[in-house]
């Protein structure tokens, strides 16, 4: 077993658990009921008041919270705490639409802190660690959640933010940086810029990984402890609920436990909106019942994931959710058929010798969907036949047809020739999207 | 006696075949021999140079997917003829080959092929006995 941040919290009862979330949801509904007319207005529509919300057990009577929602509501909407109170703001990239800002109270920065230092301490760090912070600092939460978690424990906190990949790999190498965290596509980016600088795992510190922000496969989990000598842990956050944190892997790297003494987890039908029992599928929505500036309530975060209350060999009594597939806006639907980027990963990198360096596209030709994924040729792949070579590509697409269920043209690239990410990979062009 | 071919992954893209024999001028390689073997959407470019190792370097340096490859160069009389007798010679004895190309070399009246088979020793072996097999070094000049 390993060291926890806050025991009593981490590895209490279900019934301590259950009343201490039931006490905090109660509170928090009476409060934004009262400070934000959003909340009050949507309440009423919905014909529940606060005093109907006594326990977790009545949380399914709170209509959701869409982000369409916090759009409608920019700039400070949604806020519950006077702005005076407020002491930081981060927006996340608006990637996908108008960006959304969120406000942290002074407390609030004080959860984030230790949800973070929970799973920095979960993943074997401790105040002698060096941690090296290659999420990208500013308005996005990865850089200064991180950060504030490892001050938190006393680490030393290298703030490298993204960028300049050489000089990073030198200041992991030079200043003895022991943890790291950053996207799990950026890692591999340094690796593969470690290796062609010449420097091998054998020459760095790094004993462990923090690596989040987009969803990530088993295989690449596996690709990236070997290149880069570390453990590689998974950590779950989103900026509406608070930045990084939210929930973290442990040892047993099984799922992530989830902080649900701030944030209470649901797994909701999609489609219906109906609550599924634990160990089902379906959608994420979280429940903020502590925050003060930003506390979302029952906030439906497309991510498609599964809960779980199993017994964890690391001790911890936090409930886990199973690592998403994938977000379900970018779940593709080709010929069809659903299909998540993450098991088009999953199936490429189950092929020897085959990089976590892909591309997928997407496009509609004669009103058929057609499935082309680009992948970089690794030198363990390439041989001076085009025989071999084309075992390789049919290895290739056997391996996706069997994991998606549908055919797929794969195109053989050069090195080095698709993009490279410093924070959130984007490994989809959906040319259909330009049709409609 | 096998010699190093580079082997070169080549996207069907405009002008790659350009950057790459632009890698090799840069790098000061004089080529041999080469040919492309070639797919749809990819080619392989094989390569005889006189420098393997500058040119391996040079060509990793410029981010290309090189490897090397062993190859048999064989010295055959230009003459009508020549070749299908060492065709016969690795018929004859069971060896397949994978691919080949041929190039007139610098002595006069003599022609060069680049043998890729499926088992190097035996082919040298059933070669050396009529046919003279060059070396990396007398490939070089």
């Amino acid at each position: 077993m390993g060291n926890f941040y806050n025991k009593a919290m981490e590895c209490a009862t279900l019934y301590e658990m259950e009343s201490l979330q039931s006490f905090r949801l109660s509170q928090t509904v009476r409060r934004v009921y009262e400070k934000v007319p959003f909340y009050r207005d949507r309440m009423i529509a919905n014909g529940v008041s606060p005093d109907d919300i006594k326990s977790v057990n009545d949380l399914h009577k709170l209509p959701f919270v869409m982000k369409q929602d916090l759009r409608d509501t920019y700039p400070y909407g949604l806020f519950a705490a006077p702005l005076d109170e407020v002491v930081r703001l981060h927006a996340s990239s608006g990637t996908t639409g108008k960006q959304i800002v969120v406000g942290y109270t002074r407390n609030d920065l004080g959860i984030w802190d230790e949800c973070a230092a929970r799973a920095l301490t979960a993943a074997g760090g401790d105040k002698t660690d060096f941690m090296h912070v290659s999420y990208g600092y500013g308005l996005f939460t990865g850089g200064l959640g991180i950060h504030g978690g490892a001050e938190r424990i006393g680490m030393t906190v290298i703030p490298v933010s993204t960028g300049n990949t050489a000089r990073q790999i030198n200041i992991i190498k030079d200043f003895g940086s022991t943890l790291i965290c950053c996207t799990p596509s950026y890692a591999m980016f340094i690796a593969e810029t470690m290796r062609d600088m010449g420097i091998t795992k054998n020459d760095i510190k790094l004993k462990a990984g923090l690596f989040g922000a987009e969803p990530w496969t088993q295989e690449m989990r596996h690709t990236l402890e070997e290149m880069l000598g570390l453990k590689a842990y998974d950590i779950y956050g989103l900026t509406e609920i608070i930045g990084p944190g939210v929930a973290f892997e442990c040892e047993e790297q099984t799922g992530m436990h989830i902080c649900e003494d701030h944030f209470i987890p649901e797994i909701i039908d999609p489609d219906t909106g109906e609550v599924l029992p634990l160990g089902e599928q379906g959608e994420l929505v979280f429940t903020c019942i502590t925050k003060e500036a930003f506390p979302l309530l029952r906030y439906r975060t497309r991510d498609i994931a599964v809960l779980s209350r199993d017994k964890c060999s690391c001790g911890r009594t936090l409930i886990k959710m199973l690592k998403p597939k994938g977000r379900t806006d970018d779940m593709l639907i080709i010929r069809g058929v659903n299909v998540f980027p993450s098991q088009i990963e999953t199936a490429l990198l189950s092929v020897a010798g085959s990089q976590p360096f892909y591309h997928i596209e997407v496009d509609r030709v004669n009103n058929n969907d057609t499935l082309e994924i680009q992948v970089e040729v690794s030198e363990a792949m390439f041989s001076d036949t085009i025989k071999s070579m084309e075992d390789v590509e049919a290895a290739i697409r056997r391996a996706v047809e069997s994991v998606i269920g549908i055919s797929a043209k794969i195109t053989m690239c050069e090195p080095k020739t698709l993009k490279r990410f410093e924070g959130k990979a984007s490994h989809v062009t959906d040319k259909r999207k330009l049709l409609d | 006696m096998l010699i190093k071919q580079l082997s070169v992954f080549v996207e069907n893209k405009k002008g790659r075949l350009s950057a790459i024999t632009d890698i090799l001028r840069q790098g000061g390689i004089d080529i041999r021999a080469l040919s492309v073997a070639d797919t749809k959407d990819f080619g392989i470019l094989r390569l005889i140079v006189n420098d393997v190792q500058k040119a391996y370097a040079a060509l990793k340096a410029g981010d290309c997917l090189v490897s090397l490859t062993d190859v048999i160069a064989v010295s055959i009389e230009d003459k009508p003829g020549g070749l299908a007798d060492a065709m016969d010679l690795l018929s004859d004895a069971g060896i397949s080959v994978e691919y080949m190309y041929a190039f007139i070399s610098k002595s006069a009246g003599a022609a060069s092929v680049i043998l890729r088979v499926d088992d190097n020793q035996k082919a040298i072996d059933v070669l050396s006995s009529k046919f003279k097999i060059l070396t990396q070094a007398e490939i070089a000049v």
